[in-house]
């Protein structure tokens, strides 16, 4: 019989271990190897000896990081591509989280464990959709693991923002959005919807707008916000991070529509407490529908829930006859955690 | 349903009046009859259904979600109907009711077919809709429009032919779903005829008086009033029924029922409630305890009981009076006072002056708690709706002042979202630990120029001590110097004290936080029954 995957993968102080392999999955802080799923800051931590990711994870954290803090050694491997590491074989699988997100798919002496950092079902312009790996250990996340969050089409939400646009044509729209795969797919979602007008940024988004691009996701006609006449941004739409859609850097806009696209923003008081005038609901991660379609799919015995709120995916779980265990990682954020992050006045 | 369903949620979270205004007509523009008059009622909080209320709702989610996460959920959304609106299973692909409906279903269905019916329409909705139609059910919107909000975008509706005061006279004589109205708005249609209902009738508002207004006023044009610290009504007592209005036109008679039943006349009248106990009129903090009460009970009734002050007539019986000038309505109003004699009512005084500088020395004078200062009206103004100039002033007494310490700091909404805007203040007393601490008296967020809160901003930023969410906590060095109205015993303050309308003066950045104002001090100014206040007693 095949060991179980309790056996070889375990929870150290810097995160999820491979034994066998002797690697981390997105470890909390720096270590000699690291197979990172994506390049959001909270699961790719810079200073590792040895990190394996996508090519398209790689490159955005060169960005994020710089050339040398983004892994001494830097190792791409090509989707759907195994690698024998010590023992384990280690495959990456699309998470259709954000660009180059990558569910880890680890063997080892007969079973099967699937990490899947953070994930989302519903599809992305920007990025390769999630594909389900049956598997023995599905470690998942639940950041929106209570059934109140439900996602809508973000279709819907991009036409709820154009009706906006249209009823206030003399007030910007200024939406707050995470600066890496948020930002990006809401203005390939504009693009999709017809939105040809230039799309203004803050100065911390175009770094990653630009990596986007020259990774082969087309994003149209960006321009910095910092730069424009308030002329020009009358009836425009303009990104920012979510500490700035509300504070000094927000002053220079016209008479704003303050907009926010999470998942958080399904619900109400989440919205009203953020001082948010038209709560955008799109999020990169699964929705309660989508974890609970997600289990039945990949079809472990077994799940481990990284983060979020893991005692009603769980429960859930339960229900279906699927064993849950908590790991409890400290250290994986919240979508919208750091609101009085980006005070400082950035450019 | 889904038009109105994404009213709502624009509204909700919009703080601007104009873009609520904007909303508001658009919606009125595009949607069908019924749909949008049923939509009005809701918004004017004009509807209420016998049968369906919120324990249904709890009893469908119940029944269609595992209880576990169902309390899980709840604990985190921390609203009933917007927990079920989001958890309810299905994702709402087939046809969602019309808005009419819903109301039509909701008001005549027997209570028993309800849950299946309403579980029905949830299953055909997604969460948008299932929370429209589960908040017509717990029926607060919360939407943040008054009603008279909304009849202003509704006059929007018929591009300048009609004001707001217009549909105001005629619309406590409609009913939804308002055809007639919508039909008149539009031009389609006659001004509906409200005939002997009790309709509200739009008040006349005084400007504040400024010294250059002041300095030109020629004193045997006015009148001269006490100004009181009630709230303005309307009583209005046709053959159609009596209603008593606030001065926004919501209908308030339910909360006093005494008044309703004093008022056993054919009159419109304008004056002002109060609370009033052997023939003092107390505090504005008392009248609030009545204003939060719906409907009352005994004891309510006999610790806060109210009377109207009498300052104008504008319907004696059946007529219109409004035209005359002030003295003439004066008259009319003193005649039918001592014809009717109605209980809990009395005259306004009228003050004799023969100088503003005699005047002047009454204002200072008016430091009884229920008065405000003073009215001037011209002899010669007929009553007309909305704030017309120089016919009517208030010129309210000095304010207060006191020197506090700036202890915690908030940001604003709409346009001020970025600065911080919201100012807590405080004074020193002794602590318990010996050595002295900052107590919170108030809370301000007026006063200030552009250019103030500008340097107050930068200064909250740069002095942050702590932060608690959106609150930052802030060194204990700079004083403010705050101006109110008046100073209440309070037990829901730590300091034991309210404050009537705090505002920021100045900014006395000379002052170092130590020399700043004792809480004693402020104990001082607490409001008695002044001199002012104590006129003939009302009521039987």
């Amino acid at each position: 019989m095949a060991p179980h995957p309790s056996s070889w993968l375990r929870v150290l102080p810097e995160g999820l271990f491979c034994e066998p392999g002797g690697f981390f999955i997105d470890p909390l802080r720096a270590v000699e190897r690291a197979v990172v799923t994506h390049a959001h800051s909270d699961h790719a931590r810079p200073g590792h000896a040895h990190v394996l990711a996508s090519a398209e994870t790689l490159a955005l954290m060169r960005v994020r990081m710089g050339e040398d803090r983004a892994g001494a050694v830097q190792q791409p491997l090509g989707w759907g591509e195994t690698l024998a590491v010590d023992g384990t074989s280690i495959r990456l699988v699309p998470a259709g989280h954000v660009l180059g997100s990558a569910q880890v798919v680890i063997e080892h002496a007969g079973s099967r464990a699937v990490v899947s950092g953070d994930y989302k079902r519903a599809p992305d312009p920007t990025c390769r959709g999630f594909e389900p790996v049956p598997c023995d250990v599905f470690v998942t996340e639940a950041t929106f693991g209570l059934p109140v969050f439900r996602h809508p089409p973000a279709s819907g939400e991009i036409g709820r923002l154009l009706a906006s646009v249209t009823l206030f044509p003399e007030r910007s729209h200024v939406i707050g959005a995470y600066a890496l795969g948020k930002a990006q797919r809401l203005i390939a979602l504009l693009r999709l919807a017809g939105w040809d007008a230039p799309i203004w940024l803050h100065g911390a988004l175009a770094p990653l707008c630009a990596a986007y691009e020259a990774l082969g996701v087309p994003l149209g006609d960006l321009r910095p916000a910092t730069a424009a006449a308030k002329a020009d941004l009358v009836g425009a739409i303009v990104l920012a991070p979510p500490g700035a859609i509300a504070d000094r850097w927000a002053r220079r806009l016209a008479e704003p529509v303050v907009c926010m696209a999470s998942g958080w923003m399904r619900v109400r008081q989440r919205a009203r407490a953020g001082g948010i005038e038209l709560p955008l609901i799109v999020s990169d991660h699964a929705d309660w529908d989508e974890l609970l379609a997600t289990l039945d799919d990949v079809g472990a015995p077994e799940i481990w829930v990284t983060h979020g709120r893991e005692e009603a995916l769980i429960h859930a779980a339960t229900a279906r006859g699927i064993a849950g265990r908590a790991l409890r990682l400290v250290g994986y954020e919240d979508e919208a955690a750091g609101d009085e992050a980006g005070e400082a006045d950035a450019a | 349903m889904i038009a109105f369903a994404a009213l709502l949620e624009r509204l909700a979270f919009t703080p601007g009046r104009l873009a609520k205004i904007a909303l508001l007509r658009r919606f009125f523009a595009t949607e069908p009859d019924p749909d949008r008059g049923w939509g009005l009622a809701a918004i004017t909080g004009e509807l209420d259904f016998e049968a369906a209320k919120p324990g249904l709702i709890r009893a469908l989610a119940e029944s269609r979600v595992d209880p576990v996460l169902f309390g899980w959920s709840y604990d985190y959304v921390g609203d009933l109907a917007e927990t079920v609106a989001l958890i309810w299973p299905g994702t709402g692909q087939a046809v969602p009711p019309a808005l009419a409906e819903v109301v039509e279903t909701l008001a005549t269905a027997p209570k028993p077919t309800l849950p299946a019916i309403v579980a029905g329409w949830l299953d055909a909705s997604d969460a948008s809709v299932r929370y429209a139609i589960l908040k017509l059910i717990t029926g607060a919107l919360r939407v943040g429009v008054s009603a008279r909000l909304a009849k202003v975008a509704l006059a929007e509706l018929a591009g300048g032919r009609l004001d707001a005061d217009a549909i105001e006279e005629v619309w406590h004589g409609l009913a939804p779903p308002y055809e007639a109205l919508f039909a008149w708005a539009e031009d389609r249609g006659p001004r509906p005829d409200p005939a002997e209902a009790p309709v509200f009738r739009p008040p006349m508002l005084a400007h504040a008086l400024e010294p250059p207004d002041l300095a030109a006023l020629d004193p045997a044009a006015y009148r001269a009033e006490w100004k009181w610290d009630g709230i303005r009504v309307q009583l209005v007592a046709t053959a159609g029924g009596r209603r008593l209005y606030s001065r926004g036109a919501d209908d308030i008679s339910p909360g006093f029922p005494e008044i309703v039943e004093a008022m056993d006349f054919r009159a419109v009248l304008d004056g002002e409630l109060l609370v009033v106990r052997d023939g003092v009129v107390a505090p504005f903090a008392d009248l609030q305890q009545r204003l939060n009460r719906k409907q009352p009970g005994a004891k309510m009734l006999r610790d806060f009981p109210v009377g109207v002050r009498l300052y104008d007539i504008l319907f004696d019986g059946d007529e219109d009076v409004r035209a005359l000038a002030f003295d003439a309505r004066r008259a009319r109003l003193e005649d039918w006072f001592a014809a009717h004699r109605p209980a809990r009512m009395d005259l306004s005084e009228i003050i004799g002056f023969e100088t503003i500088d005699a005047l002047a020395a009454l204002r200072e004078g008016a430091r009884g708690a229920a008065l405000e200062g003073l009215m001037l009206k011209r002899r010669d103004s007929p009553y007309v709706p909305g704030r017309p100039r120089g016919l009517w002033w208030k010129w309210k007494r000095d304010p207060l002042t006191i020197d506090a310490v700036l202890m915690y700091a908030q940001r604003g909404h709409g346009k001020r979202s970025s600065f911080y805007s919201d100012y807590t203040f405080g004074l020193w007393r002794a602590a318990e630990v010996g050595g002295d601490e900052l107590v919170p008296v108030g809370k301000a967020y007026s006063g200030f120029t552009d250019a103030e809160l500008v340097f107050l901003d930068r200064w909250v930023r740069n002095h942050t001590t702590g932060r608690f969410g959106p609150v930052r906590e802030v060194e204990q060095a700079l004083v403010l110097e705050v101006a109110f109205d008046a100073a209440q015993r309070s037990t829901r303050h730590k300091s034991g004290v309210a404050l009537r309308f705090p505002r920021i003066a100045r900014i006395r950045t000379d002052k170092p936080a130590a020399e700043a104002d004792r809480l004693e001090t402020l104990l001082r100014h607490v409001a008695k029954p002044g001199p002012g206040s104590a006129l003939d007693p009302l009521g039987p």
